[in-house]
């Protein structure tokens, strides 16, 4: 018979979303275009519920037999998840309203990505994983292409969509090789089992499969059209919750399955840490549309996680979370500020149209500039405790050259972050931009907000996290 | 007597996975596609899986490949112009080809050195009711996970090709039905000389 | 089939194996040979015709002189088609009608092979059948047969899915996928048949809707009137049978009317019991016979079902108008498909709530 108390305690947000989301498609069928404008709303409150549900079964459990076992390190990740899901949610009602492609597939379709998060944060066996990475998947490649009148949008989401299942073609191969050798998908029995070349060799290719996820190097060529072309609220969602989600999965699937080979996967996930750091300062020095420099800020910073990552679990998990969730708050203030560059006929994108922000609207510029310096890594916001906490990390496991790549790479990104700053504040006016709706510039003011209240109070900020990822500390 | 049974149908599967490449006519492509997939069915037959072979001929042969079938027949794809200059790709197909077969026979030694017998039936009578007896209870959770997997699929099928024409007139046949006399024809008198 | 072989030698085993094929194909050709000619006799009486009368006595020879007059005939292959294909998908057609007939045990114990998943099967094989005529339109490379093809394989592909959940609720009440097995769950008499269910009183209304949907999708599936768009004489000549002619047309025919008669069987063994009469004689009165008498019973009643079954479907050709292709596809995804669907649900929940079987 089903445990539902342990299904609850171990996966019950997931079960809320998943009803949510089933009940959500019978209204939209009845209700058609009038459940539109609702949906948003009840999308957002549902993420939100879902999240504190999360809160309330911090400690987690174990349910189905094993397929999912939840820890606080996880749940941590789920609830911000979740949250950064609700916010991106609700920013995207406007923007949808205005270029009238507002239906309710969208909450739908992030209410169902959510739910692979959540899968996917709860699993402890390969085939879990597996599921809720092509949950997440899938609906994220629709999401990309859900302008589908523009040329954009759809190639956006083709390009994404034929990448994505190579992706997750090598994942799978990894996971049949894992599968092969050790003779089981669940997390613990593959950490007990002895190290074999077929274990490792389908570890790389598992790792490769989850680089693609979190949009790492090398398997990052997707991100800067995909930023570029998808929607603006899109990008605001894949840029936040699914990063957080998929960034701890990978940590939590090498911190508990691969453990026993944890020298193996130390080296490779350094080297995608460095091209990482190196591609996304690169590569955004010389970009002039803003969606595309954030998509390869976006790659940088999965960087500097990874090598939280590649610290190992007992200095790492924390800094993780810390820096992952810093780089979240950030991301969603930024991509309000992209939501908010409109104009007579239709959006902007271009980073000199930010020119003389601060003369035209203060306030905006303001918090943009305390966002910017937040994802940038410098004091005064946030993004700084998170890259001292990485770098913490890093020195405690003796990456010497790895943080070596860090710091240059983060004054080579502060180089572009700075262009950002120049152009708001020194350069001459342009045209004032027209007002977008509350939700977006209440976002991007909180936002900033909470980048200055978590620098400030970063101490139980962090003593949370620390809390959170306790599990991995022997 | 199985022994010749299995060399059959696997030598046969191979001829047809080799022809599903080296055919020129794309359509003949699918057909030794349906093949290999069929054949494949009587080796699971073989080691005693009998539900799931059948379960490949019903999804895989009897719908999936109508459908692979149905957009060859209808695209019309010259395979050999896009053929062309896919050989100065060969050094990179046999260098992934040589993985991964090397990976196979990783994988196959490693579990028969492992001495773990193939089993399509555990502890039941039948393959479908080993199946059925894991599926609703120790993979719930998997099962239901496919379904919802399925049905954001469907979801995006709907969002991104589904368009609402004004100007189609459909059928309703409820209200096609309870058309009486009363509401189509009205008798007018028509006074002589002047028409309606 | 190997249990068989291994009790009786191997030599000995293939020998009666093969005997057994032999005997299935040749009874069901002859008895096909008449249910054409009934066919065609029941379309006529609708119309107040004579129908065929002339070959033999009441026309009872006339299967036989088209037989040969299909034979004897040139083997016409157009110019442009694709051989190999264009002669295959008849042959792939007739085959694969034929092997489906293995699984259907026609009296208890009289079926060549018993299988464990026979419905599975059944279903798997008729599944194929869409290769014929796909293949056959496709290979003649004109523009009718073509398009009749595409809609014979959208049809049968969309009516297969409330097909195969119709069986899913026979599955559940029996517990078994054995057709020998779903045949003896009704042998009880006629309102232990599924298609009355009067022992589960609470399911009567289920099964009946689910059977006449069952019948409705069989006429879908073997593109039979009101369903025959993929042969609309009006609007595509003939379908993929345009360019066809003498033997390959025979084989296509053959398999075509040897589906229906599967289907035919299928609807007896599912829902009306199978070879079992209506009314139980018991052990003891039965034990006094030999084996083979009652065996013989049973067939006679097996073969009386699917004759009645076979006279539904001649008669539904003959009485009503054929069908748009839109309506139809209407029918099958967005009546029949939700309807099996909650049909599965309820029996499901009355096999698990009120515990049918062990």
């Amino acid at each position: 018979m089903l445990d539902f108390q342990a299904m609850i305690s171990a996966i019950g947000p997931e079960l809320l979303l998943a009803l949510a989301g089933l009940a959500g498609v019978l209204a939209g069928a009845y209700m058609g275009d009038r459940f539109n404008g609702l949906s948003f709303k009840l999308g957002a409150a549902t993420l939100l519920l879902a999240a504190l549900v999360v809160i309330m079964n911090w400690e987690g459990g174990e349910a189905f037999g094993g397929l999912v076992t939840t820890t606080p390190f996880v749940n941590f990740a789920k609830c911000i998840s979740f949250v950064a899901g609700a916010v991106t949610l609700l920013m995207a009602e406007g923007f949808l309203k205005r270029h009238e492609t507002i239906r309710y597939e969208y909450p739908l379709l992030v209410i169902f990505a959510s739910l692979g998060m959540g899968i996917i944060l709860s699993a402890s066996n390969l085939m879990t994983l597996y599921m809720g990475i092509e949950t997440l998947s899938l609906s994220s490649y629709v999401l990309a292409s859900f302008h589908r009148d523009s040329i954009r949008s759809s190639e956006a989401g083709l390009k994404y969509f034929v990448l994505g299942a190579l992706a997750s073609g090598i994942l799978l191969y990894g996971i049949s090789l894992v599968y092969g050798f050790t003779g089981s998908t669940d997390y613990g029995d593959i950490a007990s089992s002895e190290r074999t070349i077929g274990l490792v060799f389908g570890m790389v290719l598992m790792i490769s499969g989850m680089a693609f996820k979190v949009s790492a190097a090398p398997m990052h060529v997707w991100t800067p059209d995909v930023y570029e072309g998808a929607p603006s609220p899109v990008v605001a969602f894949f840029a936040t919750a699914p990063k957080m989600a998929s960034m701890v999965v990978f940590a939590n699937l090498l911190f508990t399955a691969f453990s026993g080979v944890f020298e193996d996967w130390q080296m490779i996930i350094a080297i995608i840490a460095t091209l990482s750091m190196l591609i996304g300062a690169f590569g955004a020095l010389i970009q002039s549309n803003l969606k595309r420099l954030l998509g390869y800020s976006s790659i940088a910073n999965m960087g500097y996680a990874l090598v939280a990552v590649a610290a190992g679990a007992e200095y790492g998990a924390a800094a993780l979370l810390v820096f992952m969730t810093s780089y979240v708050i950030a991301s969603i203030g930024l991509f309000g500020g992209v939501l908010s560059m409109r104009r007579e006929g239709g959006m902007v994108e271009s980073i000199d149209e930010l020119a003389g922000l601060v003369r035209r609207r203060t306030g905006l510029a303001l918090a943009l500039t305390i966002l910017v310096i937040s994802v940038s890594g410098f004091p005064l916001a946030v993004g700084f405790i998170g890259k001292i906490v990485v770098f913490q990390a890093g020195w405690n496991a003796g990456l010497l050259p790895l943080l070596i790549v860090l710091v240059l790479s983060s004054v080579l990104a502060f180089g572009y972050y700075l262009r950002i700053i120049l152009v708001m504040w020194v350069k001459e006016p342009v045209e004032r931009f027209q007002p977008v709706g509350s939700t977006v510039a209440l976002s991007v003011y909180a936002a900033a907000a909470a980048c200055l209240v978590l620098f400030v109070f970063a101490s139980p900020f962090l003593e949370w996290a620390t809390q959170a990822s306790a599990g991995f500390i022997q | 007597m199985e022994l010749i049974a299995f060399y059959i149908l696997a030598a046969i599967v191979t001829v047809s996975a080799v022809a599903v490449i080296a055919a020129k006519n794309p359509v003949h492509s699918v057909l030794w596609l349906i093949t290999a997939f069929f054949t494949s069915a009587g080796l699971l037959v073989l080691i005693g899986a009998e539900f799931l072979a059948m379960l490949l001929v019903v999804v895989y042969v009897g719908a999936v490949a109508v459908l692979f079938l149905f957009v060859v027949m209808m695209l019309d794809v010259d395979f050999v112009e896009l053929k062309q200059g896919t050989l100065g790709y060969w050094p990179f197909a046999a260098l992934v080809g040589v993985a991964f077969a090397a990976e196979i026979a990783l994988v196959t030694f490693a579990r028969s050195a492992a001495g773990d017998e193939i089993n399509a039936k555990p502890g039941a009578a039948t393959n479908a009711e080993a199946i059925g007896q894991v599926m609703y209870t120790e993979y719930l959770l998997l099962f239901q996970m496919s379904g919802i997997i399925l049905l954001v699929a469907m979801i995006g099928a709907i969002v991104l090709t589904l368009r609402h024409k004004p100007h189609v007139k459909r059928q309703n046949i409820a209200k096609q039905t309870a058309r009486t006399r009363k509401d189509a024809i009205r008798r007018i008198d028509v006074e002589s000389g002047k028409g309606l | 089939m190997s249990a068989f072989i291994q009790e009786h030698g191997l030599l000995f085993g293939w020998l009666t194996v093969i005997g057994q094929i032999l005997l299935f194909t040749v009874v069901l050709l002859l008895s096909l040979a008449f249910l054409l000619l009934m066919d065609r006799k029941v379309w006529a009486a609708v119309m107040m015709r004579k129908g065929p009368n002339v070959v033999g006595p009441f026309g009872l020879l006339q299967s036989f002189a088209d037989f040969g007059k299909f034979l004897l005939k040139e083997i016409i292959i157009p110019a442009g088609a694709n051989k190999t294909v264009f002669l295959l998908a008849p042959i792939l057609s007739l085959t694969l009608a034929f092997a489906a007939w293995a699984v259907i045990p026609v009296a208890p114990g009289w079926v060549v092979a018993d299988l464990n998943v026979g419905i599975l099967y059944l279903f798997a094989v008729s599944s194929l059948g869409v290769y014929g005529i796909i293949m056959g339109g496709w290979a003649s490379n004109s523009k009718y047969p073509f398009l009749g093809s595409l809609r014979s394989a959208a049809q049968m592909v969309s009516y297969e899915v409330s097909i195969g959940l119709i069986i899913i609720t026979v599955i559940l009440l029996v517990g078994s996928m054995n057709l020998s097995e779903i045949a003896n769950n009704q042998s009880g008499g006629f309102w232990t048949w599924h298609l009355f269910s009067f022992n589960n009183i609470l399911l009567f209304p289920v099964m009946v809707v689910v059977f006449v949907m069952f019948f409705i999708s069989a006429l879908a599936e073997t593109n039979r009137p009101p369903f025959d768009l993929p042969e609309a004489e009006s609007e595509l000549v003939a379908g993929y049978q345009v360019e066809y002619s003498s033997t390959p047309y025979l084989l296509f025919m053959i398999g075509e009317y040897l589906n229906i008669v599967l289907m035919c069987s299928m609807m007896t063994l599912l829902f009306l019991g199978g070879w079992h009469g209506p009314i139980p004689f018991g052990e003891e009165f039965v034990s006094n016979f030999p084996v083979w008498m009652v065996n013989l019973g049973h067939l006679a009643w097996f073969m009386a079902k699917t004759v009645f079954f076979f006279f539904l479907f001649a008669l539904v050709k003959a009485v009503v108008p054929r069908y748009r292709y839109d309506q139809l596809m209407r029918l099958g995804w967005k009546i029949f498909l939700p309807t099996s669907l909650a049909a599965v649900f309820l029996v499901a929940g009355y096999v698990v709530y009120a515990g049918v079987q062990a």
